[in-house]
């Protein structure tokens, strides 16, 4: 058995490695306490619909955000708005349908089962309201950035006057959080930029946390169901191990060999 | 192999068996003399094949869903994450699985290295071996690229146009390759088609390597041939299954924890990005298990020289039997070996690193250094310690060493690589 833990050590190990490799390269970034992080970790709902009202007041205008549907806000594990929410939320949107039986394209508000409106047509579009630079879909960014939740978290409030000697280009903005410290993208947040409908106080940090804890739910929206049912799964496993175990030592115990 | 001759209990049972000897085939594995003394490290074989068969079965459910287009790849891999019930889980299972799968495989591979199970009378074993890991290595880098996301496109593109090395024909072959004049659509089919072909092929090879297993029996941590079936031997049910049964719930434990709380942690955030080939990523850096190959790829400053060292490395593997000139199979018995062994673990591991960060400076260097002791192992070290090397006594029998009686019965009890 002592044998048998050295290479479950050693496996440890090996895979915790990268954890320790990644923190070493990295900037610093600001710390939250993410309430969907460790074992039981959960989205908190407040956030979440402070993050989606943060997202489609000021990000929404230029991010687009296709994979998500106006369903998945009152599905569970969400921000889980009532249906009734849902639908007028949906039908607050503009949606471009079509082609009817007379062949031509049309609007009508939107339904639950709409994919989140674009602000865009395209991605053409997109860079050329943007000076060339195209605003990433927010759908899977929370995955798809290097520092993850703390980076976004940590970009939003990173910006700052360029320190001397760095000149910016017109339209580029310093960030100190930001891959080589250039963003195309101005500060978006201020105090109070939106107002909440639950009395919480819009600061530029409270901002940043639910927008971001929104964005980890759309990149993650089975995040929850997947802590809970990770953790059944590793109990049973390590019950049924122990069994085994036993059951082991009582089958190699007709034998003179140690197990 | 059993020395009785299997019959049937049931006149049925008799009758078929006569006709298709399946409950002979039966009766064999679950008699199968396997040595007493086979500590966990030998429990990977059926932990492999686990893994294989969990591949097998996800890829198969996401292959339902998944759509090899372009333009609708990563969609569609979003779609499963998101509209799929537990699509998630088995995308995640899939994706962890296939680390967990190399993780398992290198051990595998270390272990026979440790205890010389390459050796005659299991060279056959050993090269089907490596040609299932070689197509393990193909499977997994074709896999990686399906989700079209950034990393795959990049990567795909990196690792195709390694074949422009070759003189003259390099670019027809790369054009080839792509189905165009870059990676695009139809590289992508192919991949997918390729994709779902290899586990199979890796299913019939594994099946060879067992059936070629079962013709000398295991190898043992002593490295001793011994009699079969005889106090010395354990059949392979209920012993063998249960000791395997339960390594590989603790390994599962281990998978469980990789798929449920950090299933990304093992890839790479640039492939939620989808594919553009207009941008390229700051870093292209294949998946951790490919990282060793890759190190000693871009530690040759010559293209085609580097795709030729980063192939030689795999294959001179299956030249091992006849480089390790040493008669004696474990390493347990052979004090200069074990320490070589460690330098060769060692100097892989920080080939892995290396291979991950940028080449260039120090790291570079630290390449090129490991790199060449990693052929010097193979090349020299091998051969001559089998004429060198001093090796200790090695025991009769396995139950020796136990019973008493062996010159190196001191050694062989302080040795806990023979204890269980």
């Amino acid at each position: 058995m002592k044998f048998f833990f050295k290479i479950f050590l050693f496996i440890t190990i090996f895979f915790l490695s990268p954890y320790t490799l990644n923190a070493a390269e990295k900037v610093e970034y600001l710390k939250t306490d993410w309430s969907f992080k460790g074992l039981f970790g959960k989205f908190d709902r407040g956030a979440l619909q402070r993050g989606y009202q943060v997202y489609t007041e000021v990000c929404s205008s230029c991010h687009s955000m296709k994979y998500l549907s106006y369903r998945n806000l009152s599905q569970k594990g969400g921000p889980e708005f009532t249906e009734e929410q849902a639908k007028a939320i949906a039908a607050s949107f503009e949606v471009k349908d079509g082609p009817n039986a007379d062949g031509e394209m049309f609007t009508r508000p939107g339904k639950l089962s709409d994919k989140f409106v674009m602000p865009y047509d395209n991605v053409k579009a997109a860079q050329a309201a943007n000076g060339g630079a195209y605003p990433p879909d927010m759908s899977v960014l929370a995955k798809a950035r290097g520092g993850g939740v703390d980076y976004i978290y940590s970009l939003l409030q990173g910006y700052e006057e360029p320190p001397a000697g760095v000149t910016l280009d017109d339209g580029v903005y310093y960030n100190k959080y930001m891959y080589g410290n250039k963003i195309k993208m101005s500060n978006q947040l201020s105090d109070g930029l939106v107002e909440y409908g639950d009395g919480t106080n819009a600061t530029v940090e409270q901002m940043s946390k639910d927008v971001t804890t929104f964005l980890m739910w759309a990149a993650e929206p089975h995040l929850e169901s997947r802590h809970q049912m990770g953790f059944k799964a590793i109990v049973y496993l390590i019950i049924l191990t122990i069994l085994v175990y036993f059951s082991m030592k009582r089958i190699w115990s007709r034998i003179k060999t140690e197990v | 192999m059993s020395d009785h001759e299997y019959i049937p209990k049931s006149k049925f049972g008799k009758w078929f068996n006569d006709r298709l000897p399946l409950l002979s085939l039966a009766n064999h594995l679950t008699d199968y003399p396997t040595p007493k003394n086979l500590n966990y490290w030998w429990t990977f074989g059926g932990i492999l094949t686990f893994c294989l068969i969990t591949q097998i079965v996800t890829g198969l459910v996401l292959a339902m869903h998944y759509i090899a287009h372009a333009d609708m790849a990563f969609e569609s891999v979003e779609h499963i994450m998101r509209d799929v019930n537990y699509g998630w889980l088995i995308r995640y299972i899939h994706a962890n699985g296939a680390s967990m799968f190399f993780l398992a495989v290198y051990i595998h591979i270390f272990r026979s290295l440790f205890y010389g199970s390459y050796k005659s009378p299991r060279e056959i074993i050993w090269i089907i071996g490596i040609i299932i890991y070689l197509l393990m290595m193909a499977a997994a880098f074709m896999g990686y690229v399906l989700p079209w996301g950034q990393m795959s496109f990049w990567g795909a593109t990196v690792i195709t146009n390694l074949f422009s090395a070759i003189p003259l024909v390099g670019e027809g072959i790369v054009t080839w390759l792509w189905g165009g004049y870059s990676v695009d659509n139809p590289t992508l089919t192919r991949f997918f088609t390729l994709h779902y072909l290899i586990p199979f092929l890796i299913l019939g090879l594994v099946v060879l390597h067992i059936w070629a297993l079962h013709v000398p029996g295991n190898n043992n941590p002593v490295g001793i041939d011994i009699k079969k079936p005889s106090k010395d031997t354990v059949p392979f049910h209920p012993y063998i299954v249960i000791k395997d049964g339960f390594a590989l719930l603790m390994f599962l434990i281990v998978f469980a924890f990789f798929v449920f709380y950090t299933p990304n942690i093992l890839g790479h955030a640039d492939n939620y990005i989808e594919a553009d080939p207009l941008v390229t990523p700051a870093h292209i850096v294949p998946e951790w298990y490919l990282l060793p190959f890759y190190a000693i790829l871009r530690s040759v400053p010559d293209k085609l020289l580097g795709v030729i060292a980063m192939l030689s490395a795999i294959l001179i593997l299956a030249a091992l039997p006849w480089l390790d000139t040493s008669k004696i199979r474990s390493a347990v018995f052979r004090p200069l070996y074990k320490q070589f062994y460690w330098i060769l673990v060692a100097d892989v591991l920080i080939l892995g690193y290396v291979g991950a960060m940028p080449a260039e400076g120090l790291y570079l260097l630290i390449a090129r250094v490991a790199t060449a002791y990693y052929f010097l192992h193979f090349l020299v070290v091998l051969p001559v310690l089998g004429f060198k090397e001093k090796t200790l006594p090695v025991p009769l029998s396995i139950t020796e060493p136990i019973l008493g009686g062996s010159p190196n019965l001191v050694a062989a009890k302080n040795d806990e690589r023979l204890k269980e």
